[in-house]
């Protein structure tokens, strides 16, 4: 049987939706998170908690390109909340920027993959792990691409993801002060809101709320949304970037794997084998509740 | 040539030089209204302050960041080494009113352990003009070199013509002398100068060295003022971190048995007029002279 007759006799299949197709790459990449949980353990509850935002930056808002990570005019992306990189590292594998194997040499001293975002990896901007520090560095790329005197670069636009436990830090906060002073677009702050910071609830240690009212006295745009829902995610960055502006967006910690969602206990988590395949399978059924079989 | 002066002309040849600070502009004001885009005043805020000077040189610009020496190297110190010194970045830190020279604001404000904290970071270079010559002079040196950079900002009016051209790790030396030799750096220079006058007429001989940057520093200079009889430090900074420290930790790698006497500060200096928060520090050029005599006549 040569080719045409199987691309004549085999029915076309129907093209995959875009929320599915992002959907999809969220579930391998947290499938990704979970194998390095199981090499030497990570920060699985907070990684998980933005993989879905990472996805849509990566796949759908960021002018970014795999093959010239170090495009002039690209968008620059700031992991702020180092702890979650197992996230980037597998979303940044699932857009192409590095091999999936390499995920797998997880805390192998010569392979840079380690707890905290850094240079090594193709993709990130800059590296993180002391909190409070990538919204002033942000700040001052924004600055400078403001400054730019090519069009392209100065119209690149540059997001920073913060957790909400990271709001804790005064840094944040003199950020936040300045930044509207300085810029009048091209900043995005994604706040990864799951309510949860490394021992205790945000609401419970120092108490956030009203955040919204918070940053808008400051001078910045809010947009809230769900920060697990793509088409939802798609319509609140549209919002963003006409000024320098907030997305707030409500997250599940753990998302994805019902052992670990949403519990105070999941921060670090060494996944043994058995935890693994638990983990692995509860992830599988949570996909499959929320887009059926594969067709 | 002033700072502001020496520095315009090379923001001219430099585009990628910016002007950045925390509301701290006594070193910069006119310079500031002249400068357009490339001043950047973030307001009362160091972090803030240094973290967005990384991410302009993360983006291919110098930026020359002026704030108070105490607050920029302290407050600030996390994100200079984690977001300068990690990712070795060209930002230029320039400290107002370090040490002696905080004179009449008293300890919130005296930055005497700066050297210490800045010379830890790898790769950090830390500057020490002796007056307003040598700050100007500096200048292209610490610019041209792509590392980072902290500049303790002194303005004193010199004293003597320098020698040669301002290098980076390259000390001074004004003379050489077999009883004792003085190390000294930035403000206090000129105590050190007055102080070398005073023992040459007291028939000593006196050598005196000017080190100019403590990261890098001469080595070769300090391994030749161990040949004097007795080696004097002289610092407007704690005595354990900089140059003393400096000394200590070259003699003892080099096997130097070097008799030391230091001269710095052991806490927080009280507060006053220059020259009476000077003199009452014991570091004006009485006091060191003083001292050596002291030691020299013991030791016969």
């Amino acid at each position: 049987m040569d080719l045409v007759d199987t691309v004549v006799a085999t029915p076309r299949p129907r093209p995959m939706s875009e929320a599915r197709s992002l959907a999809n790459a969220a579930y391998r990449a947290r499938s990704s998170v979970l194998e390095m949980s199981a090499r030497g353990g990570c920060f699985v509850g907070s990684a998980l908690s933005c993989v879905d935002l990472l996805v849509e930056l990566y796949f759908r808002q960021l002018r970014v390109d795999p093959i010239d990570p170090h495009w002039d005019a690209r968008d620059i992306f700031l992991l702020s909340k180092g702890h979650a990189v197992p996230a980037l590292y597998a979303v940044l594998a699932e857009r192409g920027f590095l091999r999936r194997e390499r995920l797998m040499t997880h805390l192998e001293v010569e392979g840079s993959v380690y707890w905290h975002p850094n240079r090594d990896i193709p993709g990130v901007e800059f590296h993180s792990g002391s909190l409070g520090h990538c919204l002033p560095v942000g700040l001052g790329i924004a600055l400078e691409r403001a400054r730019s005197r090519d069009t392209d670069r100065r119209q690149s636009q540059v997001f920073v993801m913060l957790g909400d436990g990271e709001l804790n830090e005064g840094s944040v906060w003199e950020s936040l002060l300045v930044a509207p002073q300085l810029l009048s677009n091209g900043l995005t702050v994604i706040v990864d809101r799951n309510r949860i910071q490394a021992n205790e609830r945000t609401e419970m240690l120092v108490p956030l709320e009203p955040l919204r009212s918070k940053l808008e006295a400051f001078g910045w745009r809010v947009v809230e949304t769900n920060g697990h829902d793509f088409p939802a995610l798609e319509r609140a960055f549209e919002l963003c970037g006409e000024r320098p502006s907030v997305l707030l967006a409500e997250t599940n910690r753990g998302c994805g794997v019902e052992s670990l969602q949403n519990r105070v206990g999941g921060w670090f988590v060494h996944a043994s084998p058995t935890e693994l395949e638990l983990y692995q399978r509860e992830l599988l059924a949570s996909h499959r509740a929320a887009w059926g079989e594969q067709e | 040539m002033s700072y502001e002066t020496t520095l315009e002309e090379l923001m001219h040849e430099h585009p990628e030089l910016m002007l950045l600070t925390a509301e701290n502009r006594a070193a910069i004001r006119s310079l500031a209204t002249r400068a357009g885009e490339r001043f950047i005043d973030v307001g009362i805020c160091e972090q803030t302050l240094v973290g967005v000077a990384a991410g302009l040189a993360l983006s291919g610009r110098v930026p020359m960041v002026h704030a108070l020496a105490p607050f920029l190297t302290m407050r600030a110190f996390e994100f200079i080494r984690t977001d300068v010194g990690i990712p070795n970045l060209p930002v230029k830190l320039v400290g107002f009113i370090p040490g002696i020279l905080s004179d009449g604001n008293g300890p919130t404000h005296q930055a005497i352990e700066d050297v210490a904290l800045m010379r830890n970071i790898p790769g950090m270079r830390v500057l020490c003009p002796a007056d307003e010559d040598e700050l100007c002079a500096c200048l292209p040196a610490m610019i041209q070199d792509r590392g980072p950079a902290y500049l303790r900002y002194n303005q004193l009016p010199a004293r003597v013509r320098h020698k040669g051209d301002w290098e980076l790790g390259k000390a001074e030396v004004l003379q050489s002398g077999r009883d004792v030799c003085l190390l000294s750096y930035g403000a206090l220079f000129a105590q050190a100068l007055e102080a070398t006058e005073r023992l040459d007429q007291l028939g000593y001989s006196v050598g005196l060295v000017n080190l100019r940057s403590l990261a890098p520093v001469d080595e070769a200079a300090l391994l030749e003022a161990f040949e004097s009889k007795l080696v004097v430090t002289l610092e407007d900074h704690f005595v354990r971190g900089a140059l003393r420290s400096l000394v200590c930790e070259l003699a003892v790698e080099r096997g130097a048995n070097i008799e030391l006497l230091p001269i710095g500060l052991q806490s927080w200096f009280r507060a006053g007029h220059f020259q009476a928060a000077l003199e009452h520090a014991a570091l004006d050029a009485d006091s060191i002279v003083e001292r050596i005599v002291g030691r020299l006549e013991e030791g016969r």
